[in-house]
């Protein structure tokens, strides 16, 4: 049998709105995946380091306190500096149009925008893993 | 007409609805989709369950005369970037007809720690001001006048410490701290079940509180020692009744913890505020403010003993739903703001904020501000809709909702209640996952064209990229940083490190109130995350528990 896939749902960053983190976990995990969420507030590191110990194959990062530009980078570096090349990495969050292209060419492989359904996500997973 | 025969009516009537409704397979399910009569109301008493506006139960509104008085406050919550930038959009607000200040600080701010903490990287200055210390509070408030405007601060964790800094500022500018009028949300229990920016664990987090309840009550007696927030359990998910009812229990868990410390309820129950989402749902809302009221003023009353009609009214502040704006044609959020605004209005507020078209893509430009005040001016000044005290009293839907609202969540009450209160029903999770489950049934119900948002599931158009949004500068982190260095080197450190130690001292001693001690700390400039580093250490920090 298949080995079922992975994900893990991090909130890096300060912000505490988990609202579109936890619906997404919970779609996700009814959509037949395996979900570890993390909680709020992790660093960088907390977020490579689970994604290593949990061994997944997707993480999803929700921000919503604009620190997008400044986190999603650091989180891929860091997954990618432990060999986890094959990682898909996905964000969602309060995430203007113009940063966007900046998120993809830093490796977030796509960025799930406000309105966005969680079968969308589930479809995206389902085509990149 | 006799009950019998309009029994009998309102049946064939509902087969008739029942029928066509089935046309509009997305409106089936309203749970209040049906015609209201008399029946709905029978065994009502208007003495009993509304009286007059400004009496108890307080059902039609907490003033006699409401807005034939004066209108709510019209307080837009804003901050942004640095102190200098955003003292620069209060005063561009006080000059435009706002009539109360809302500060929103950043996420740093919020959880304690200074904007040269390495774990502040990236959030400095992005969705509120940073303040490190007295200096940034000193900029933040230049030029305006303590005395005379009120201030509501969204602040929680650190409440004492931004309370103490806005003190120290009025004192400076020569206000006295009795003169003081304004808001600290400091409602740590939503933080754990909701909202997110929570420090200590509840046991000294209650005692910060009842600190403050006690030190206002003496030296700041016009201030509001608490909001206690339903806007963001809503937000994260909630139902309607859900709102009222995790945000009364936590009210209720706020009044034992200081009914224990020893304080009397008369003496700090009429400075406690509320704080309601108005959400989507118009006539939803307003039985919902509605209802509250009459919870609050019966459990005040009944329960707490409460004897000062003050200590009976539920005094609200409200916000417009940010989780109902689309990031999809946002032109059409300012038509939703004014329809959550005359929710909020009907239902008799005391304050709002209106949220500007373009928050669910960035916080909004001072042209997206402007309309979303002028949303309150117009409701205020042309509808008409301010005009009479609680225009929907006895409509037999509005009254009908009222009641339901206030049994569902009087039933949740007793549920917590049953658990042990608020404190322990959040520990536990209850709260939270009763607010996701409630999220993850809305999650559905528009991913299945149940419920429909227009322009995101119904209605759509090709989406044009927005433009025009507002960047905060990513220097702003450096800035600060900055500031902190040259502050750490000029202040006087001893000071600094006498009253820290100070501090450390009086957090072990459970009888002593940290207020006046906190007061001393930030006049010798001692940093936000100095004092509760200082708290953090002794206090520990909550661990919340990773539900799903």
């Amino acid at each position: 049998m298949e080995k079922r896939v992975r994900i893990l749902v991090a909130k890096p960053g300060l912000d505490g709105h988990d609202r579109g983190a936890k619906v997404v976990a919970r779609a996700l995990r009814d959509g037949g995946f395996e979900v570890v969420y993390t909680g709020l507030r992790q660093t960088p590191e907390q977020i490579a380091e689970a994604a290593l110990q949990e061994d997944v194959n997707v993480i999803a990062l929700s921000l919503l306190s604009g620190a997008h530009n400044h986190l999603f980078p650091r989180i891929v570096e860091l997954i990618r500096a432990n060999g986890m090349n094959d990682v898909l990495i996905i964000g969602g969050g309060v995430i203007p149009d113009s940063d966007i292209a900046g998120l993809k060419a830093a490796g977030i492989a796509e960025v799930f925008t406000p309105g966005t359904s969680t079968t969308t996500i589930i479809d995206f997973i389902n085509a990149n893993v | 007409m006799n009950n019998e025969s309009l029994k009998l009516k309102v049946a064939e009537y509902t087969a008739k609805v029942d029928k066509a409704s089935a046309k509009f397979p997305e409106r089936k399910n309203l749970e209040y989709n049906r015609l209201y009569t008399p029946l709905d109301l029978e065994g009502m008493d208007y003495e009993r369950d509304l009286g007059m506006p400004g009496t108890y139960p307080f059902t039609r509104g907490v003033q006699p005369t409401m807005y034939r008085g004066r209108f709510w406050t019209m307080r837009m919550y804003a901050g942004f970037s640095t102190a200098e930038e955003s003292n620069k959009r209060y005063r561009y607000l006080l000059s435009s007809g706002s009539t109360g200040l809302s500060c929103a600080f950043d996420l740093p701010t919020q959880i304690g720690y200074d904007s040269d903490d390495v774990i502040s990287e990236g959030e400095v200055g992005k969705v509120g001001v940073a303040i490190d210390s007295l200096a940034d509070m000193e900029i933040l408030f230049d030029q305006i006048d303590l005395g005379k405007v009120s201030t509501s601060m969204t602040i929680n964790a650190p409440a004492s410490v931004l309370l103490a800094m806005y003190i120290a500022v009025a004192e400076k500018n020569g206000v006295s701290a009795d003169k003081l009028q304004g808001t600290i949300q400091n409602d740590i229990l939503k933080e754990y079940a909701a909202r997110g920016t929570y420090i200590f664990p509840p046991k000294p987090s209650m005692r910060l509180i009842t600190n403050i309840f006690e030190y206002c009550s003496k030296n700041v007696p016009n201030w509001n020692t608490i909001s206690i927030s339903g806007y963001h359990i809503r937000e994260a998910g909630s139902t309607a009744a859900q709102e009222i009812a995790f945000t009364i229990a936590d009210g209720i868990a706020y009044c034992e913890a200081a009914i224990k410390a020893g304080l009397d309820v008369d003496d700090f129950a009429g400075r406690l505020s509320f704080f309601w989402n108005a959400h989507n749902n118009v006539l939803e809302e307003v039985a919902k403010f509605r209802a509250s009221r009459r919870v609050w003023s019966k459990i005040m009353k009944e329960r707490f003993g409460a004897k000062n009609p003050k200590s009976w009214m539920l005094r609200v502040h409200t916000q417009t739903a940010g989780s109902m704006l689309t990031a999809q044609q946002p032109e059409n959020n300012i038509v939703r703001v004014a329809l959550q605004t005359a929710a909020a209005v009907m239902g008799g507020t005391q304050s709002l904020h209106t949220n500007s078209k373009d928050e669910a893509l960035a916080l909004p430009t001072e042209d997206s501000v402007r309309v979303a005040l002028r949303t309150q001016q117009i409701v205020a000044y042309e509808s008409g809709l301010a005009d009479v005290v609680d225009p929907l009293a006895g409509s037999y839907y509005v009254e009908a909702m009222t009641n339901e609202i206030e049994a569902e969540a009087l039933k949740y009450i007793q549920k917590i209640d049953d658990i042990g209160g608020a404190v322990v029903a959040i520990e536990e999770g209850y709260i939270q996952r009763e607010i996701q489950d409630s999220a993850y049934k809305w999650q559905k119900e528009v991913e299945s064209d149940a419920r429909i948002i227009v322009g995101v599931n119904k209605f759509q158009i090709e989406e044009k990229p927005v433009e025009g949004l507002l960047r905060v500068d990513a220097s702003v982190g450096e800035g600060q940083k900055k500031k902190l260095a040259k502050l750490r080197a000029e202040r006087d450190n001893a000071a600094v490190n006498a009253a820290l130690a100070k501090l450390e001292a009086a957090c072990g001693d459970e009888d002593a109130n940290l207020m006046p001690i906190i007061m001393e700390a930030v006049k010798t400039y001692a940093t936000l995350g100095e004092i509760c580093g200082v708290m953090r250490k002794v206090f520990g920090e909550y661990q919340a528990p990773a539900t799903l």
